[in-house]
């Protein structure tokens, strides 16, 4: 048993199913903007349309998500109090509300026509910012005390933007008649490909801080979204070009794959954060090392103590008079 | 600018603190009790844990004191004090309180009241993104309840986990080191009420002073792996308002031995997610602009 009683160290993160979900969403909400502007820049106006509107339902749900995983929903306006560079959610809340703003003004005037000129500022926008909504989620969660996730800094942003790659390249080959989808294809087959390596990668880079990924759902997810992405990827490759319904159940797997993976990522930082033994190990292995010096000191500053000071039974004495005067 | 002192300019106060001397513990729950009277905190019954006399276990929304319980058997000479005796006849070590609760075979209690650290960098202050989490004039951190939207971010980034949310409430609650008491040159109700004065209240640089010479006493008095947690401002929080007098690690009463404030890597972390989103970019690039359309 490690530490106290084998009780936790660290607290487990507080969040609840909406949080690996907008992982998701809004990853792929971020990767459509983009494919969609470049599919438009291109002159590929089918894929355009509908990669605009996987980008809209995506940024869609995202609010509603983060807000419901509030303690207290009613106060949301308050993530817009401050701007924070120390906080990737104070970040994240003026990337979302610039990205859903811009992608719903990109998304309306491509499908109706209306707003031509504030549409036309909006696209770009919209595909830029998307790229930081799909990569600062990983900050954020990289940015707590929860050793698999801090441990993993330099490498969660490129799982999470090859999980958005993979899931804005699914969802557009499920929307996209075949013909009109092979960007789409050719961005969820490397995304594929890119996802499952880094990921593996990452888990093995993080060694004895990785074991989460090894066990419990951690695990369950991490394999259950290897196992779509690869047969997803096969289908896809194989079929998706002439077959609808191939491109349909490729993309479908994928996007599954890719949620599978985001909630593997989740359970483990809550895993991470139970289990003591993954706080302190690596903390004390690091000080016997001589890497770190640690909290706590036992040489002292003073060689010879003084009497009057330091005896709890005197010192406090001068605290205790004030007290009673303070009181009535 | 530094939130403390810096931005209260004329009314910023001297830094307050605890100093924590778990050498003089009696493990009576005084601190715990007085903690949830005076500032109004829900019950939290955990049963009857087995865990020795903690039915406490950690700190969290409803507990912002709690007194650790730890049973060991370690040789009476492990400290290199030999037997009470000798340690007493050395050092008048019993006048200081230590060791009197070990017995003749080496079987010792260790008691700790643990409490919110009051970092110098504060993890949860930085990632808090609404700004409920304040440095007040004291140097301390608290929580603006009405302010606090429980987006739950500060939890995970405590490296000691001491701040939680409350279920029923939605909101994150921990230790205000008693803002309220403060503001009337009060000392906080756990200090007030400790019957040792393990726990002591005052200015953070004199308390620091006093500790030194604690633990130079119980050094010489043999009890080698006395130490000083959190008391150094190069550790990885920046020292903190609440430090602490161990007989021990500090992973055996539950703390980390080296905490970090995620804020030190959090240039390297935006450094990561920007790359990541530049190579998401190239990518989306090479994926449409790269073959047939």
């Amino acid at each position: 048993m490690t530490g106290y009683h084998g009780q936790p160290i660290l607290k487990q993160p507080t969040w609840t199913w909406e949080v690996p979900c907008y992982f998701y969403a809004g990853g792929m909400a971020g990767a459509s903007a983009g494919l969609a502007y470049l599919s438009e820049v291109r002159g590929n106006e089918v894929l355009a349309r509908r990669a605009w509107a996987a980008a809209l339902l995506g940024i869609g749900v995202s609010p509603g998500l983060l807000i419901s995983d509030l303690g207290r929903p009613e106060r949301f306006l308050n993530m817009l109090r401050m701007f924070k560079i120390t906080s990737p959610m104070s970040v994240g809340s003026w990337v979302l509300s610039a990205s859903g703003a811009t992608t719903a003004l990109a998304a309306t005037s491509i499908w109706t026509g209306w707003f031509p000129r504030a549409g036309g500022a909006a696209r770009p926008a919209a595909a830029l910012l998307g790229l930081p909504l799909s990569t600062y989620t990983a900050a954020l969660i990289a940015n707590t005390a929860v050793p698999v996730w801090h441990e993993s800094r330099r490498w969660l942003p490129f799982v999470f933007s090859s999980g958005a790659a993979l899931s804005a390249g699914a969802a557009g080959v499920i929307t996209t008649p075949p013909e009109h989808a092979r960007p789409a294809r050719r961005l969820a087959l490397g995304a594929a490909v890119f996802e499952v390596v880094v990921k593996q990668l990452m888990e093995r880079r993080l060694a004895e801080h990785g074991e989460p990924y090894r066990h419990a759902a951690a695990s369950r997810f991490g394999r259950v979204g290897q196992l779509c992405i690869a047969t997803g990827a096969s289908l896809l490759a194989a079929r998706g070009g002439r077959s609808r319904v191939a491109a349909i159940a490729g993309g479908a797997l994928l996007s599954g794959g890719a949620l599978s993976a985001r909630w593997s990522v989740y359970k483990a930082g809550a895993q991470s954060a139970a289990d003591p033994k993954y706080t302190v190990g690596p903390q004390r292995a690091a000080i016997d090392r001589g890497d770190r010096l640690g909290a706590s000191r036992r040489l002292g500053k003073v060689r010879d103590p003084s009497p009057a000071i330091g005896s709890p039974a005197t010192a406090p004495a001068v605290v205790r008079e004030q007290e009673s005067v303070a009181r009535p | 600018m530094q939130a403390w002192p810096g931005s209260y300019g004329e009314d910023a106060k001297p830094r307050m603190g605890f100093f924590t001397d778990t050498s003089v513990c009696i493990g009576c729950k005084a601190c715990e009790v007085a903690c949830k009277e005076w500032n109004e905190i829900p019950m939290s019954i955990q049963g009857f844990t087995g865990k020795s006399y903690d039915n406490t276990l950690d700190l969290g929304a409803d507990t912002w004191r709690h007194v650790a319980f730890i049973e060991q058997r370690v040789p009476a000479d492990a400290n290199g004090g030999g037997s009470l005796v000798d340690v007493a006849a050395r050092g008048d070590a019993i006048d200081g309180g230590v060791q009197t609760y070990q017995d003749g075979d080496g079987f010792r209690w260790l008691m700790a009241s643990d409490v919110c650290k009051h970092c110098t960098d504060a993890a949860c202050l930085d990632v808090c993104p609404t700004g409920a989490l304040f440095r007040t004039e004291f140097g301390t951190v608290v929580v603006q309840e009405d302010v606090c939207n429980g987006c739950g971010y500060c939890v995970p980034a405590c490296p000691f986990g001491v701040i939680d949310r409350r279920k029923d409430d939605g909101r994150v609650w921990k230790c205000t080191l008693c803002y309220d008491r403060l503001k009337d040159d009060m000392e906080p109700a756990c200090a007030h009420a400790c019957p040792t004065n393990s726990i002591q209240f005052g200015e953070l640089t004199e308390l620091r002073e006093r500790a030194e010479h604690r633990l130079a006493r119980l050094q010489q008095s043999g009890q080698r792996s006395a130490q000083l947690y959190l008391a150094d401002e190069d550790d990885g929080v920046g020292g903190a308002g609440a430090f602490f007098l161990l007989l021990d690690k500090p992973e055996v009463y539950g703390l980390p031995p080296d905490p970090v404030d995620t804020r030190r890597d959090v240039g390297s972390i935006w450094a990561a997610a920007g790359a990541a989103g530049v190579a998401l970019g190239l990518g989306l690039a090479a994926a449409v602009l790269g073959g047939e359309r």
